[in-house]
């Protein structure tokens, strides 16, 4: 079993094993040379132990898949998606630095606010139910929860879930992926699902999964349930030494 | 003197100063007598070149983030406008794939493309001339090894009147001569290595040398100083900036080599040479970079234009909330009295990178924050968090303001229009 599975499959255990403690762990102090030092510049935005802040923008990274965590350091830094200050603070920096990083903030297992009220109508909350549920065949759209899990809490290493976001990260991401300024690795299979999004369906979906409340397990399923219904890279993140 | 007489002098005053300019704006270096101070055991030209294109951090400009190594594309912020670097790769109709090694030698020596164009000096060939012939041809022939990538070069976007490519003859006549580097008689072998290397391949003074108005470097072979891609290159001479002479040779190394050393580390720009290069180079030469870096004679600090203070009146309120916030913010980790807290965070009590007068890397620092590049040395570096969101610009010049007047620090002020002016620009 290579380290990075090993260490993966630790976290994983690590965030089932973990939510008894999650309460008392973040308030202790920690040691200076340790990675909850290291990461204090991500909380800036991201919210003390990357738990999100109020600013709709700022996603929350705590309990997000360390492979997904990772991959999306990666395409910061190899600007594959555009933060000048997401860029600038992943840019120098090795893979397996980047995974450290990722794998402590996929440990963290911290309970999530309650849902924001919805945003949008009801009619675009029942269309994004669906989308999200059953897909629409006719316009080729699988159902966000083939792949995003049936809980929509990801799936473990590298796709994410979908709750616990607000409404303006995730209608900004999908449009961003449709606008092309959002890439992820070859194949890049949300690109795809974007670009087959009107962008009323991006509100609609955004809208729906904004407010749902997080499901009693909020954990990233273990495997896909099924072969996936389209082609996606970066499902098996790995650590590469950059050339010189 | 007669009227028709003192005109008659005057025309040929005049003629004489063309011809000079012409002469010197476009004259050629024949002699191209020199071999490499480097000894490299490489096994061929092009592993040679290989490095000598590592240590030049040569795909860092000829780069755009992103996209195809050496395809060109990558665009450098200047005042003079945007330069967009060229494709390099040996693409025959988009990049050198044409060139010859002597058409490549006339760009690096003298500044000129293969169809006599003349080159902007954003390309720092006021360093490269210094290089030898071999490691031209060395260079080259890494070059041609690489990929054919056909991308096509990007035109420049300058204001006027720089767009006017006529103007480099007298721009080249005030501030270019074209030379390879002689060894000093007088000096040993690792300093004349560290000489070629910080004068020519390294270019430190594109960055680190004060240009004036006309983008000329004032002084000839001592870096001094700049403002460039946003960020502050420091003074290499002056100990109140960046100089190193009173340095132990190995913290000069470490810097070097790993981005961080006991009393400084690498941020912006510089981050990107030690990650992108330096990290790479070979022992001896960053020993040989130290040993030249050291022996830079000490100059004082350079005289700036005054910069906008806090009103003495204003200062105790400005340093009261000043202090408020650092206790909110910053003395969990630089602690109360300003000594820090190793290894995760630097003393900013007699910290020069926080005190020295230009005040452009602290303002950015705590606007963006940043991390130490990640080398071998230093793998999992401590980073800065970022407080653009957090702080107000007025917030930010009172944080400063307090740290650069505290525990014995004796800086000036920091008002928030001087943040503000810092607050944008390509991060880097």
């Amino acid at each position: 079993m290579s380290r990075i599975t090993r260490s993966l499959l630790t976290a994983i255990g690590l965030t089932l094993a973990g939510t008894a403690g999650a309460q008392t762990r973040q308030s202790a102090p920690h040691a200076i040379d340790s990675i909850e030092q290291r990461v204090l510049p991500c909380s800036a935005c991201h919210g003390a132990e990357g738990r999100a802040t109020r600013d709709g923008y700022y996603p929350r990274i705590a309990g997000k898949p360390a492979g997904y965590l990772f991959n999306q350091l990666q395409n910061f830094r190899d600007h594959r998606r555009v933060n000048a200050q997401m860029t600038y603070l992943a840019q120098r920096q090795p893979d397996a630095y980047l995974m450290e990083i990722a794998e402590h903030f996929a440990r963290q297992d911290l309970p999530y606010p309650p849902p924001e009220a919805p945003r949008v109508a009801a009619a675009a909350l029942a269309r994004g139910e669906q989308l999200v549920h059953q897909g629409d065949t006719a316009q080729q759209l699988p159902a966000c929860s083939r792949c995003h899990g049936e809980r929509l809490t990801g799936v473990a290493p590298a796709v994410p879930g979908l709750l616990g976001l607000p409404y303006d990260y995730l209608a900004a991401q999908l449009g961003a992926w449709r606008e092309g300024t959002r890439h992820a690795h070859q194949p890049d299979c949300m690109a795809v699902i974007a670009e087959r999004l009107s962008a009323d369906d991006i509100g609609a979906v955004a809208g729906w999964l904004a407010a749902q409340p997080m499901p009693a397990d909020t954990h990233p399923a273990a495997a896909q349930a099924a072969p996936l219904p389209i082609d996606c890279g970066g499902l098996a993140p790995a650590i590469q030494r950059s050339a010189p | 003197m007669s009227l028709k007489r003192i005109a008659a002098v005057l025309i040929a005053l005049t003629l004489l100063v063309i011809a000079s300019v012409l002469w010197l704006g476009l004259r050629h270096d024949r002699n191209t007598a020199g071999s490499s101070p480097l000894q490299i055991e490489a096994a061929s030209p092009v592993e040679r070149g290989r490095y000598l294109a590592t240590l030049g951090n040569c795909r860092a400009c000829h780069t755009q983030p992103g996209g195809a190594d050496y395809a060109g594309g990558h665009m450098i912020p200047t005042p003079f406008g945007q330069f967009f670097a060229p494709n390099i790769t040996p693409d025959a109709d988009t990049g050198i794939g044409r060139w010859t090694a002597d058409d490549f030698w006339a760009a690096l020596h003298e500044g000129r493309s293969r169809n006599g164009k003349l080159l902007y000096p954003v390309f720092p060939y006021t360093n490269y001339t210094r290089m030898t012939r071999d490691d031209s041809d060395a260079l080259f022939a890494y070059l041609r090894t690489l990929a054919p990538v056909q991308q096509a070069s990007r035109e420049h976007e300058l204001r006027f009147p720089f767009n006017l490519r006529v103007m480099l003859i007298g721009w080249r006549a005030l501030f270019f001569r074209p030379a390879v580097f002689q060894p000093a008689a007088d000096q040993d072998a690792a300093w004349n290595r560290g000489a070629y290397l910080v004068q020519g391949l390294t270019h430190c003074s594109a960055c680190h040398e004060a240009r004036n108005a006309l983008g000329g470097t004032q002084a000839r072979n001592n870096p001094a100083g700049g403002l460039v891609l946003d960020w502050y290159a420091p003074v290499l001479s002056a100990a109140a900036e960046a100089g190193v002479q009173d340095w132990p040779i190995e913290q000069i190394e470490a810097l070097l080599a790993v981005g961080k050393a006991d009393r400084a580390s690498t941020l912006g720009p510089m981050a990107e040479v030690v990650y992108e290069s330096l990290q790479h180079g070979r022992p001896e030469d960053l020993h040989a970079m130290a040993v030249y870096l050291k022996s830079i004679p000490q100059t004082p600090e350079p005289d700036r234009e005054p910069a906008p203070r806090v009103l003495p009146g204003d200062l105790q309120k400005v340093r009261a909330s000043g202090e408020k916030l650092y206790g909110e913010h910053c003395a969990q980790c630089h602690g109360d009295d300003g000594l820090g807290r190793a290894p995760a965070a630097p003393a900013l009590a007699g910290n020069r990178a926080v005190t020295m007068d230009s005040a452009v890397n602290p303002i950015r620092v705590v606007l963006f924050g940043g991390y130490a590049p990640g080398t071998a040395g230093n793998p999992r570096p401590f980073g800065m968090p970022p407080y653009s969101a957090a702080l107000s610009k007025q917030e930010i010049a009172d944080v400063l303001t307090y740290v650069r007047t505290s525990w014995g620090n004796d800086a000036r002020s920091i008002t928030a229009v001087e943040v503000q002016r810092h607050a944008s620009g390509p991060l880097w």
